[in-house]
């Protein structure tokens, strides 16, 4: 039982149609796993699939995470279990503060009070990591936030609530090159040290520079048209997206 | 885990009720000038305020019921008892306050609130102040903080007399005719030139008795250059007959003298709630309202603010929250009379399960209020599409020197924000509490702690659809 992850033959549809085609894919505890594709291809819309975004309508097939079926959980559930997602776009939610929502958040996923002290001790070591201003704990979720500051700040949520499976959306579009490093030194943190395992979901190479990836995997037009090793990304890199949508369409 | 903290607390904290038929009476129900008579007697009213009832009275039955906002048709005042009390005679001594009535009190956190030294505790229960206590501190700065009757009847009888119903005429509207025939209850506090009242005066009341009114007056005068903060806060418990309030509150603001009136009222969701707020502003005075909104069948509540003197200032903050069954119109009003005067109001309201939230406000720059500012910032979040939530802002404006700014958010809760918040392990209750509750968070700030937490578990309770 040591996959983390399977994805099995998953199909997904909004109101307007089917988005997701018969994927499957394994991840293992530690693995780094990359899915690429031009864009509409359906990268993000399987990466809230996986956290289960009640947008996306599950049409066929099976995700378990640790061998438990979690096809059908609400996406806290999903959480707790050890499932992370880094949004592309994250939500500004007045009113909460950073530290406010992490703290429930960890207090919800632990079902345990928070050690205070530790819970600040973490939080203060893991801003200083990301170059963040202490400052920004006390500010409200993402409001205001600068596209960098709020990248980082999921990088936080991900270094804190220290998942088994960490899927990141796109986090290093829009970035400068001196963000894109911070962030990729928090996700590798978050790699070594904990030996979490990654699904990076990017149409640049950016972020995988630090990173040892494992699987690459190609998605074209909803479905899953190839799966190498980190080989696949310097061919993305040189040629292009251009031969795998031709082999989408056939 | 959150979510235990939210069944933690529970909604028959302010549904319960003490037996009424034990140490209470009622009078017949229906209002008479034989009803309004024998309460004038109870109170041992001086002539003039005697008189001044059964002149309420024939203007109460002249006058009109009001036309132009929610329906109120559900009200009998046949049917309402307007007048229950407690035997008990006022307490200053916590000691000596009956245990059912402790009781109750101990549910709603009032002793709590006097261990953590706010200042002067009145409480009303049902008509009738029972507990009265004003620190020393706050007495020996020789500030008045005393029930309405003992105002009324005592050695201030003549300062109640210049002020009572000036600012609120019981010409204004038919409750306050009515509040000013059958009044009963409420505070009269004095604040003497350049007092600053460190701690906020408080009076928690609530209404227990089915069918029962509840017409507390609160009068308040601060004086030249002098501070205070009082805290008004009331809950009341649930029954299925008809329920009114129309209390009355009148805020006199002196030169360079600051208030800050804040209000909790949670009523039960079968009150009629008219209540009327007024207060007048002189020259360089401030007057800052925070008011939150919860509860009740019905609710009319525009607290106004009269900005006499030049350079006075006036800040209203106010949330409302109207739920299943629920018309909450509610709003402020500005009236600029002086020179270089402002005006800020901020509200937030929130709709849920088909309640209806309206937002009236009025801001009125008259021709001598030359370079008067107003500014009005209204904000609404939808929680479903059942729900209902209306903005009506009123300018007049008759100066050509007015800096005059509004702005209106209507909005719905996110669906995409509930998922990023679920995404982090918060479950969809908790997320969508967390979303609201950061949207009233502008007014939790302007509240004190302990005030903020019960607004916020109000706000809990509320999510829950109870």
């Amino acid at each position: 039982m040591s996959t983390l992850l399977e994805v099995q033959n998953l199909s997904a549809a909004i109101e307007e149609g089917e988005l997701l085609h018969h994927i499957s894919l394994k991840i293992n505890p530690g693995e780094t796993h990359v899915l690429m594709g031009p864009n509409g291809a359906g990268k993000s819309t399987f990466g809230y699939t996986l956290m289960g975004s009640p947008n996306y309508k599950v049409t066929g097939g099976r995700i378990l995470f640790e061998g438990e079926d979690i096809t059908h959980l609400p996406a806290d559930r999903r959480a707790s279990r050890g499932m992370f997602l880094s949004f592309q776009n994250p939500l500004e939610v007045p009113g909460l503060s950073l530290e406010e929502f992490l703290r429930n958040a960890i207090r919800q996923q632990t079902g345990k009070p928070l050690k205070i002290f530790q819970f600040k001790k973490q939080l203060e070591s893991t801003m200083q990591l990301l170059q963040m201003d202490e400052s920004y704990a006390d500010r409200d979720l993402n409001v205001g936030f600068s596209g960098g500051e709020k990248k980082k700040a999921e990088i936080l949520q991900l270094l804190m609530l220290n998942p088994k499976l960490a899927i990141l959306d796109e986090t290093d579009s829009g970035l400068d090159v001196d963000a894109v490093r911070t962030v990729s030194r928090g996700v590798e943190e978050y790699q070594k040290q904990r030996n979490g395992a990654l699904l990076v979901i990017t149409h640049s190479t950016r972020i995988l520079e630090s990173l040892k990836v494992d699987y690459t995997h190609i998605l074209v037009k909803g479905r899953l048209i190839v799966t190498g090793g980190p080989e696949l990304v310097e061919e993305i890199n040189e040629h292009g997206f251009e031969k795998y949508i031709e082999a989408g369409q056939q | 885990m959150a979510k235990q903290k939210i069944q933690d607390v529970d909604r028959s904290l302010y549904d319960f009720r003490d037996d009424e038929s034990r140490g209470f009476y009622r009078m017949e129900e229906g209002l008479t000038e034989e009803i309004v008579l024998q309460i004038s007697r109870e109170k041992k009213d001086p002539d003039w305020m005697r008189d001044f009832r059964l002149k309420c009275l024939d203007l109460y039955n002249r006058m009109e019921v009001p036309d132009w906002g929610p329906s109120i048709d559900g009200l009998d005042m046949d049917r309402i008892t307007n007048y229950v009390r407690s035997r008990s005679e006022m307490k200053g001594d916590w000691n000596e306050v009956p245990d059912e009535i402790k009781n109750t009190f101990e549910k709603l956190g009032i002793p709590q609130a006097e261990r953590e030294s706010l200042a002067g505790v009145g409480a009303q229960y049902d008509s009738e102040l029972v507990y009265h206590n004003l620190q020393k501190e706050v007495a020996d700065q020789g500030v008045i903080y005393i029930g309405f009757e003992e105002a009324v009847t005592g050695r201030y009888s003549d300062m109640v007399k210049e002020y009572f119903m000036k600012l609120v005429p019981p010409t204004d509207h038919k409750f306050a005719a009515l509040h000013g025939a059958v009044w009963s209850g409420g505070s009269f506090v004095y604040v003497p030139k350049g007092v600053h009242v460190a701690i906020p005066l408080q009076s928690y009341f609530r209404l227990n008795a089915r069918g029962a009114g509840q017409f507390e007056h609160t009068l308040i005068i601060v004086d030249e250059g002098a501070d205070v903060h009082f805290i008004e806060g009331c809950s009341a418990p649930k029954y299925n007959v008809a329920n009114l309030h129309a209390g009355c509150v009148e805020l006199y603001v002196k030169r360079n003298a600051r208030l800050r009136y804040s209000t909790i009222e949670n009523w039960s969701k079968n009150m009629y709630n008219l209540n009327t707020k007024r207060a007048l502003v002189e020259e360089g005075g401030t007057m800052e309202w925070v008011s939150g909104s919860f509860g009740s069948h019905v609710s009319y509540l525009y607290p106004t603010t009269i900005l006499k003197g030049d350079h006075s200032h006036c800040e209203f903050t106010g949330i409302t929250f109207a739920g299943k069954g629920q018309n909450l119109d509610t709003g402020a009003k500005m009236i600029h009379i002086g020179r270089d005067t402002s005006s800020y109001i901020n509200t937030k309201s929130i709709s849920k399960d088909g309640g209806i939230s309206t937002y009236r406000s009025s801001v009125e720059i008259r021709s001598t209020a030359r370079r008067a500012k107003a500014s009005v910032d209204c904000a609404s979040l939808m929680l479903d599409d059942i729900s209902r939530s209306d903005t009506i802002p009123a300018m007049d404006v008759r100066t050509p020197d007015a800096d005059v700014g509004h702005e209106a958010k209507i909005g719905r809760i996110s669906d995409e924000a509930v998922f990023y918040l679920m995404s982090r392990g918060i479950t969809e209750a908790d997320a969508r509490a967390m979303i609201v509750s950061g949207f009233a968070d502008p007014v939790s700030k302007e509240l004190p702690l302990e005030y903020a937490a019960e607004m916020n578990n109000l706000i809990k309770l509320e999510m829950e659809g109870m």
